[in-house]
């Protein structure tokens, strides 16, 4: 792994833990209304996968600030349209779960628990069809792993030969219930593994991350199959702004507050000669500016018009005919 | 006390009378609901009466059938509507046509309670009113709950059934005080009329009912009439009486939802005033609804895209003057 890989994951990481400790407070200014799914705790998960998989489709659920960052949607764009203003990535239409940028490869966010699961495999089988060996990644929560829709896809991906990462962020909870109470089998990855080579890595450490990432889609392009891979991971916030989150207990949140990917890729990054304060320091730095910059032009951006509301809805051609 | 109070006593009472009543569906144990709807039944009745399940909501409406089949009266919470979607087989295919397909030998004693509608800044896939959905099904009861009243009474009324229910409730009026007014005959296939008057019917239910409301003084006054607002508990049987009897002496129908327009509930509504009422009629229906769009995330776009009381009020005197009021 290269020295400015890690560089890039390091500001990548910073940029959403803090992007989203802003978004936090924004949403208590009231500037942010509507659900906000926190991921402060999963960078390290989002980041890698994003850095590792390279060119590709990426699908993923509502939790999705990290991800869109990662993917190169810029945080002034992100930032507006958790405003809902009209400079917004989505125009101020879709808000924190529905953030899309095809030119960037990425689809975005989901509100539907597991919905973006079939997506993804039908995705691959069009990529497939026309003749790319690209692969796509789809990121979906332990929650979603006990949905008709997810089993479907294990299925059929692997019954099509088809190249599909499934990424299964799996933060041990689906807002209040713990997967030991949802989830039969309590190592998700084994359910997976009857369809395709399925292993559990530990989603707070960016290297291992990265690391089987990266090797997860070699795989599946070289052998045009699915692969799969269960992060453990966690969600240090509540699971949106609206959730009280009194479920976990304080030593719970310990232990994994002593991993915080964030922290740890800095600890490491500095041990292993990767980088030194002085990048940290300025990394910190400018992530700050970028922030301060991002809801400065949230804050300053226009609403959407009010024609806006009847825009977008069809093709220009249909619009024509549809009044 | 607050509306989803009322559920709860509703749901609460029910599960003391009758051991058979069970209720399933995401976070309503442990967690308490995402609503609270369900809060402190858990504690109360156990694990095996209020069940935890994992999100599968094809499952959860095909289990409570399962559990009406084998002698239990599950009532199935399906946290939002816009998940209800999911269920649609089980809803459409099984649960509406067992009795019938049956010869009418088999029966679902059961209720799919959920919440629907345009809450606050939830966006597109959070944000709907699928009533049309359910109302289209032969089959299928569909009810409403607009006030504490008919949530206390009327899940009530929809338990003890020996029909599948639908029982719709509305995000917003969860946290909204209001109190049980005794009706110990509450019937829920009777609309109630929440306001007499003479020249104009509106019929409207859930959140819209409480904007109508709100409007309702407003374009009173504006176009010098008196209004008569019915508030319905089922959608499905609709009571064409109540709403007969009052366009018989008002002339002039208007009927306020917060679906989008196209296809909605309100267009059946309207087709049965029309068709039954028509030489009673002085003025052409008004349907006033949500626009036909995915609901945005905007704040004042959101609001654009369904009715508040001053649209609704602007838009009853418009139509009003256009026709003579
Ligand atoms: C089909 C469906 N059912 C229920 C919900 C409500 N809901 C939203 S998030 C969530 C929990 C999902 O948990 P998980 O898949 O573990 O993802 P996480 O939130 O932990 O990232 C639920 C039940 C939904 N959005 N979609
Ligand atoms: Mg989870």
């Amino acid at each position: 792994m290269g020295k400015s890989i890690v560089e890039r994951a390091y500001y990548l990481m910073k940029l959403g833990r803090v992007f989203e400790e802003r978004a936090k407070e924004e949403y208590m200014k009231g500037n942010i209304s509507g659900f906000l799914h926190l991921a402060i705790g999963e960078e390290a998960v989002h980041v890698g996968a994003t850095l590792a998989f390279g060119k590709g489709d990426i699908f993923v659920h509502y939790r999705e600030h990290v991800w869109a960052l990662a993917r190169g949607i810029s945080p002034k764009s992100l930032m507006a349209e958790l405003f809902g203003k009209k400079t917004g990535v989505s125009k101020g239409k879709g808000g924190s779960m529905h953030l899309y940028e095809p030119l960037l490869n990425f689809y975005g966010g989901n509100a539907i628990v597991g919905a973006q699961i079939p997506h993804a495999v039908g995705a691959a089988y069009a990529r497939k069809y026309l003749g790319h060996t690209e692969g796509v990644l789809v990121a979906f929560g332990d929650g979603a792993t006990n949905a008709g829709n997810y089993y479907e896809s294990l299925n059929m991906a692997a019954l099509w030969e088809l190249p599909v990462l499934f990424v299964n962020e799996n933060n041990l909870y689906a807002i209040g219930t713990r997967i030991d109470r949802a989830s039969a089998v309590k190592e998700l990855y084994k359910k997976a593994k009857e369809f395709m080579p399925a292993e559990r890595v530990d989603g707070m450490d960016f290297f291992q991350v990265y690391d089987a990432v990266s090797r997860a889609k070699e795989y599946i392009e070289r052998e045009g199959k699915p692969y799969y891979i269960e992060f453990l991971t966690y969600r240090y916030e509540p699971h949106s702004m609206s959730d009280p989150g009194d479920y976990r207990s304080p030593r719970e949140l310990k232990v994994f507050h002593d991993k915080d990917p964030v922290e740890f890729l800095k600890r490491e990054g500095i041990k292993r000669g990767l980088f030194d304060e002085n990048f940290v320091k300025e990394i910190d730095e400018r992530v700050e500016e970028e922030i301060e910059e991002a809801v400065k032009f949230a804050l300053e951006s226009p609403e959407p018009e009010d024609s806006e509301l009847f825009t977008d809805i069809f093709c220009e051609v249909c619009t024509d005919v549809v009044p | 006390m607050l509306y989803r109070e009322a559920l709860n006593r509703a749901l609460d009472e029910m599960m003391e009378k009758d051991e058979t009543v069970v209720v399933l569906g995401e976070d309503v144990g442990f967690y308490g609901g995402n609503y609270r709807v369900t809060e402190g039944l858990y504690a109360k009745y156990g694990e095996k009466r209020v069940i935890d399940t994992p999100i599968a909501e094809n499952s959860i409406v095909g289990n409570a059938i399962g559990m009406a089949l084998g002698g239990l009266r599950p009532v199935a919470e399906i946290m939002t509507v816009n998940f209800i979607l999911i269920a649609m087989d089980q809803i459409v295919n099984q649960m509406a046509k067992l009795r019938y397909m049956s010869g009418g030998k088999i029966e679902l004693p059961m209720v799919v309670r959920t919440p629907q509608g345009v809450s606050k800044q939830l966006a597109a896939q959070h944000s709907q009113s699928l009533e049309r959905f359910f109302t289209s099904v032969p089959g299928l009861i569909t009810m409403v709950a607009s006030d504490a009243t008919a949530a206390y009474y009327g899940l009530k009324k929809a338990i003890e059934l020996d029909d599948p229910v639908i029982f719709l409730e509305h995000e917003l009026l969860y946290p909204m005080k209001m109190e049980i007014k005794k009706r110990e005959n509450f019937d829920p296939f009777r609309a109630d009329i929440v306001k007499e008057g003479k020249d104009i019917t509106v019929v409207s239910y859930l959140k819209m009912l409480h904007d109508t409301l709100k409007a309702v003084p407003v374009f009173e006054k504006e176009l010098n009439v008196s209004v008569e607002v019915i508030n319905l508990h089922s959608l499905n049987p609709l009571d064409m009486e109540t709403i007969a009897n009052s366009v018989k002496k008002t002339k002039r129908f208007v009927v306020v939802t917060e679906e989008p327009k196209t296809g909605s509930f309100a267009a059946e509504v309207v087709s049965k005033v029309s068709e039954e009422l028509f030489y009673h009629l002085d003025a052409p229906p008004l349907r006033i609804c949500g626009e036909d769009v995915p609901t945005p995330y905007n704040r004042k776009l959101e609001l654009l895209s369904i009715p508040t009381p001053e649209k609704i009020a602007q838009q009853i005197v418009y139509w009003g003057r256009e026709h003579g009021i």
